[in-house]
């Protein structure tokens, strides 16, 4: 499967990057919403989105409801993985089209839990 | 850690085959010393050893041995553990219960439930799809492990419990924060029976159950206990009844009386009817 890994901090990213490794996945990454966006625009849609909420320039949340205003992006999933954990937020999340929703910090196997859930566990 | 002595690893071996028919076998030391070494620096005891002698010197079933017995079962269990056994629950089981049966309840009995991630699945998978089976059905939930049956009741659940295998949808729909934590609505545990018991000892009073989870618990028990046990839970299955086992369990020569049935990926074992 084709992941886009979109969180604004480097390390969380490689952390998250390494997991799809192991899974056999595969990936791309972005900095926050926008950058995603561009990255989609030049490459086509990925199977699912893993995006934080909190990011400069284009939040989490915002790329959510930007992608699922693209009908060409209905087919990807997207899982917020965040430290946003208020039950609103994550009702809001899902409200706005995103599919799963992942509290930080997690563990390795809730993280492949939450991609088996989505039928994303197959490797690429 | 010190090493520990043969004669303590035998004395906690018995032990533990005694109080709840866990099998520990052979070369199980570092188990030993990792879930045992904070029970005995709780206790004020230096080592492993200190607290088998303490233990030898107590009261057999006192607080001291209870922590050791807990303390040395495995509880490791998820919501939605395997995924495809509550699919052939929602899609197969109940339909079936419902199709022929005349509106009586529906009896569900966990049988070794830990933490309560399994029944509280259960209960998620009948209120959503089948709201008045739910209404009527209690989810009979035991576990020798009285500490995490303790949690069942209270239906708690940290953040990284339930980021594990709980999809979002339903941790928004069935759990309300409770600070840190994530708590089961009334819904979910008004549905909750937990007991305290010990499935390697026959059982008395639990009415003829239609499904029954028995999952990776069975591993922990030698071919006898397992039989026995098999045995016991095909009789208290009502006909018609379903067994769940654990996905990497098997039952194969214990289970006469009972037939194997497919599910997409999950097998379940049937009463006649
Ligand atoms: C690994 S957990 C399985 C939990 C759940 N069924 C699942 O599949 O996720 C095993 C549980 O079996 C319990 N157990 C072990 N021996 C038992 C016995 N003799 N009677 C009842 N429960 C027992 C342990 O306390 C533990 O909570
Ligand atoms: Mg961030």
């Amino acid at each position: 499967m084709r992941f886009l890994v979109i969180d604004d901090s480097r390390a969380i990213r490689s952390l998250i990057i390494r997991m799809l490794k192991e899974l056999g996945h595969q990936h791309a990454e972005a900095g926050n919403g926008r950058e995603a966006l561009d990255i989609i625009a030049n490459n086509g849609p990925f199977d699912a989105a893993l995006v934080d909420w909190n990011m400069p320039v284009m939040t989490g949340i915002q790329f959510v409801e930007a992608a699922r205003a693209k009908p060409e992006l209905a087919g990807m999933q997207i899982m917020m993985i965040t430290t946003e954990t208020e039950v609103e937020r994550i009702q809001q999340a899902l409200a706005l089209g995103a599919t799963e929703y992942l509290m930080k910090p997690f563990t390795r196997e809730a993280f492949a839990d939450k991609l088996a859930m989505m039928g994303l566990d197959k490797a690429a | 850690m010190a090493d520990i002595k043969p004669d303590d690893y035998e004395w906690i071996r018995q032990f533990l085959y005694t109080q709840c028919a866990n099998d520990l076998g052979q070369g199980k030391e570092y188990l030993i010393s990792s879930r045992l070494g904070a029970v005995a620096r709780e206790a004020g005891l230096a080592d492993i050893s200190a607290l088998v002698t303490s233990l030898k010197a107590r009261p057999l079933g006192g607080p001291l041995h209870q922590k050791v017995m807990e303390a040395m079962t495995t509880n490791e269990t998820s919501f939605f553990r395997d995924g495809h056994p509550f699919a052939a629950l929602e899609k197969q089981i109940i339909p079936r219960f419902l199709s022929s049966n005349s509106g009586r309840p529906l009896r569900i009995w966990c049988a070794a439930s830990s933490t309560g991630q399994e029944p509280y699945t259960i209960a998620m998978v009948l209120r959503t799809n089948f709201p008045d089976v739910a209404n009527r059905a209690r989810i009979l939930c035991t576990d020798v492990n009285a500490t995490v049956l303790k949690r069942t009741t209270e239906g708690v659940y940290s953040q990284l419990e339930v980021n594990r295998g709980l999809p979002a949808q339903m941790l928004v729909r069935y759990f309300e924060r409770a600070g840190a934590n994530w708590r089961a609505k009334a819904e979910l545990r008004s549905m909750m029976d937990p007991r305290v018991m010990n499935l390697a000892v026959p059982w008395i009073g639990i009415q003829p159950q239609d499904i029954v989870f028995l999952r990776n618990v069975l591993i922990y028990f030698d071919a006898k206990t397992k039989r026995e046990i098999v045995t016991r839970i095909r009789n208290t299955l009502a006909p018609g009844g379903v067994l769940f086992i654990g996905g990497s369990e098997s039952i194969l020569g214990m289970d006469e009386g009972l037939s194997r049935e497919q599910f997409g990926m999950s097998t379940v074992y049937r009463r006649a009817a």
